[in-house]
C-alpha cells in the first residue's frame, strides 16, 4: 500500500528518478526552479507522460509505458492541490469541494471544510476569499476527490509568511487524518524540514539524495545540491509559559529552552529548528555562562565534516540535535559515542520562522 | 414594408444559429486548446469569409452549389429540387459565410479559461465532457453567446452573398436586406426607409447585448 513512480525523459526537461511513498508517509521532493520536480507531481496525476514511466499506487497501476498503461488524469485517484490553487471562479468554495465527489454531497463537502479550518465560508466563491482560504479550499477539494495519493505543488508558496506558518500547522494537524501517501513539492528546506517524514532531493532531474528529513538534513552532499551550508536538526518542544521579560519558555525531553516569545497558546507542540553551528558541547553541566539553553544529551554519531569540523550527532531523548565543532575540540573532549555531553544552544539562535505549531492533540513527531 | 422579408430573415438567422451554436462550441474549443500542424491554415481557412468580398464567396458557393456540380446533383437526387435558390441553399451558404463570426470569439471564450483550471478538472475526476459541460462552458459562456449574437446579426446584414446563391424569390430567399434593395430599385423609399430602420434597431439592439455581456465578463475574471 505505497505510492511507487519511476520517470524517465530527455525533453523537454531532463529526468531520471524512481522513489516510494508509503502509506501515511508524507514525502517532500526538494529542489530548485526547473529542477523537475512538479513535473514528476504532474506524471503521478496523469497531466504529462514523460517517454518511459511507471506510477502505481496500492498495487494498482496508473501509468506503465511498458505494458501500454496509461489511464487518464480523471480515472486516477489523485488530489492535486496546484501552486496557484487553480479553483473553479465560477463555483463557491462547497461547490469547489462537491465539484470533486463521485457523488456530491452538501454535508460532506461542509464536513470537509470544517476539517480545513473553513467554517462558514463555504458560500463564498474563490474571489471572495483570501491566498490562505483560497488555499484551505484547494486542498479540501482535493480531499473530496478521496485521493489515494494527495499531491501538493508548492502550496504555500503564494501566502504571505504570516499566513504561511498558519497553514504549516494545519497540514500538521490535518495529518492524522491522512491514511494516504502524501507528495510534497518545494523549493524551500525548512518547509520540507518541517512537514515531510522523508526527503528526496532532486537537481537537475536526479536524485542526489534521498532519506528521512534527519538524515538528508545532515548529509553534507545534500546540503550542497539545496544550496544551503547550514546543518540544522529540529527538536520536538512543548510550549509551557510566556514569561513577562520576554522569553517563552519550551520544554524538550531533557530540559527547557527559552526563546524570544512565541504567539502560540501555552500547550502548543513546536519544532525548534537548531543550527549545528550555534551549538557548543561540554563535558560538565556548565555554570556561570550567559547561555541559558543547556540540554544534557548522549553522543550517538561523529560524522568527518567539511574541512576541520566534524559533526557531532546528540540524543536529546527520542531525538537527535546536530552541533558543528571543530575536530580539535572534539579530539581534546575525547567524545566518543555513548558519551554524556551538555549541548549549548543561544537562545536568539532559533528564528522565528523556524517555529511551526500544532495543537497538542495531533501528532506532530511521526 | 416586406414582413415576408423579416420573417425570412429572421428564420434563417435563427436556423444559422442553431447549426452553428454546436460548431462554435466543439471547433472553438478544439482551436483553442489543441496544437497541431497546419492549424494557422485551418484558422485562415475559418476567417476567410471575413476578408474575401461577398461575390467571390457568392461565386464559389453559386458553382459549387449548382446543378452541375457533385453537391447540386446530389442535393437534387435526395430532395427531387435544385439547392440553389432555395432556402436551404441559402442556409448552407450563410453557415459557410458565417463560420469567422461563430467560431473565433468562443474560440477566445476558451483560450481565456487558465489551464490549471482544465487540468484541475481533470484531477477532480471529471471526464471530458463533463468538464466541458461543469467548467468550461460556464467560464466559456460569453464568448460562445457574444458569437452565436454577432452570427445572428451578421445573417440579418447579408446581402451579396444571398443575392448570388439565392437570388430574390419572395418567401424562399428573399430576405429584408434584398428587400430594401428592390424596394430603391422601385422607388419605393418609404417601405426602404421602414424596413431599414427596423434592421438598424435590431442589429444595434444585438451589438449592444454582445458589449453589455463582454463588459460583465471582464468583471467577473478580473
Amino acid at each position: 500500500m505505497a505510492l511507487e513512480v519511476m520517470a524517465r525523459a530527455t525533453t523537454p526537461i531532463p529526468l531520471d528518478i524512481e522513489f516510494r511513498v508509503e502509506r501515511g508517509e508524507l514525502l517532500a521532493l526538494v529542489g530548485h526552479s526547473g529542477s523537475g520536480k512538479t513535473t514528476i507531481l504532474r506524471t503521478i496525476a496523469g497531466l504529462w507522460l514523460p517517454s518511459s514511466a511507471r506510477v502505481t499506487v496500492d498495487g494498482s497501476t496508473w501509468l506503465d509505458s511498458k505494458s501500454g498503461v496509461n489511464l487518464p488524469a480523471h480515472r486516477r485517484r489523485a488530489g492535486l492541490v496546484f501552486q496557484n490553487y487553480a479553483l473553479f471562479p465560477h463555483m463557491t468554495a462547497a461547490r469547489n469541494v462537491m465539484a470533486a465527489m463521485d457523488s456530491p454531497d452538501m454535508r460532506e463537502a461542509e464536513r470537509i471544510l470544517d476539517l480545513v479550518n473553513l467554517h462558514g465560508l463555504a458560500d463564498r466563491k474563490p474571489a471572495a476569499l483570501s491566498g490562505g482560504q483560497q488555499q484551505r479550499v484547494a486542498v479540501a477539494r482535493a480531499l473530496a476527490r478521496r485521493p489515494q495519493t494527495l499531491l501538493l505543488d508548492e502550496p504555500f508558496s503564494a501566502v504571505d509568511r504570516a499566513t504561511r506558518e498558519k497553514l504549516y500547522a494545519e497540514i500538521i494537524a490535518l495529518r492524522s487524518h491522512l491514511e494516504m501517501p502524501v507528495v510534497l513539492v518545494t523549493h524551500d528546506v525548512n518547509e520540507a524540514q518541517l512537514l515531510a517524514d522523508r526527503m528526496v532531493v532532486i537537481e537537475t532531474g536526479r536524485v542526489v539524495a534521498e532519506g528521512t528529513t534527519a538524515e538528508v538534513m545532515c548529509d553534507p552532499q545534500a546540503l550542497h545540491a539545496m544550496g544551503i551550508r547550514e546543518m540544522a536538526a529540529m527538536l520536538p518542544a512543548i510550549l509551557r509559559e510566556h514569561s513577562p521579560d520576554g522569553l517563552s519558555r519550551l520544554d524538550t525531553e531533557t530540559g527547557p529552552l527559552f526563546l524570544p516569545t512565541l504567539h502560540n497558546a501555552p500547550g502548543t507542540r513546536v519544532r525548534v529548528r537548531i543550527l549545528a553551528h550555534e551549538v557548543i558541547l561540554s563535558r560538565k553541566r556548565p555554570e556561570g555562562l550567559s547561555a541559558q539553553n543547556i540540554l544534557p544529551g548522549i553522543v550517538t554519531r561523529i560524522v568527518p565534516g567539511a574541512a576541520s569540523g566534524v559533526i557531532v550527532h546528540v540524543a536529546i531523548g527520542d531525538h537527535e540535535i546536530l552541533a558543528r565543532i571543530t575536530r580539535r575540540a572534539a579530539e581534546q573532549l575525547s567524545l566518543q559515542p555513548g558519551d554524556t555531553v551538555h549541548a549549548i544552544v543561544k537562545s536568539m539562535s532559533v528564528a522565528r520562522d523556524h517555529i511551526a505549531g500544532a495543537p497538542q492533540e495531533s501528532q506532530t513527531n511521526r | 414594408m416586406d414582413w415576408t422579408a423579416l420573417e425570412l430573415s429572421l428564420r434563417l438567422a435563427i436556423w444559422t444559429v442553431v447549426v452553428l451554436l454546436p460548431v462554435s462550441i466543439l471547433m472553438g474549443r478544439f482551436l483553442a486548446f489543441r496544437q497541431f500542424r497546419g492549424k494557422a491554415w485551418v484558422e485562415a481557412l475559418v476567417m476567410l469569409p471575413l476578408v474575401l468580398p461577398p461575390t467571390v464567396l457568392g461565386f464559389y458557393l453559386l458553382v459549387s452549389f449548382g446543378r452541375n456540380s457533385p453537391i447540386g446533383q446530389a442535393w437534387q437526387n435526395m430532395f427531387g429540387q435544385q439547392l440553389v435558390f432555395s432556402f436551404e441553399g441559402l442556409l448552407l451558404a450563410s453557415i459557410l459565410f458565417n463560420l469567422p463570426f461563430a467560431i473565433q470569439p468562443a474560440q477566445r471564450g476558451f483560450q481565456a479559461i487558465p489551464t490549471e483550471v482544465r487540468e484541475a478538472a481533470a484531477c477532480c475526476g471529471m471526464s471530458p465532457w463533463r468538464s466541458l459541460w461543469k467548467v468550461e462552458l460556464p467560464l466559456a459562456w460569453p464568448g460562445v453567446v457574444t458569437a452565436m449574437v454577432l452570427t445572428f446579426a451578421h445573417t440579418l446584414g447579408e446581402f451579396g452573398v444571398v443575392l448570388m446563391v439565392g437570388g430574390s424569390i419572395p418567401g424562399e430567399t428573399r430576405t429584408i436586406a434584398i428587400s430594401i434593395y428592390d424596394r430603391v430599385q422601385a422607388f419605393d423609399t418609404d417601405a426602404a426607409a421602414t424596413m431599414s430602420a427596423v434592421l438598424v434597431a435590431i442589429s444595434l439592439f444585438t451589438i449592444a447585448v454582445t458589449f453589455s455581456l463582454s463588459a460583465r465578463v471582464g468583471r467577473r475574471l478580473g
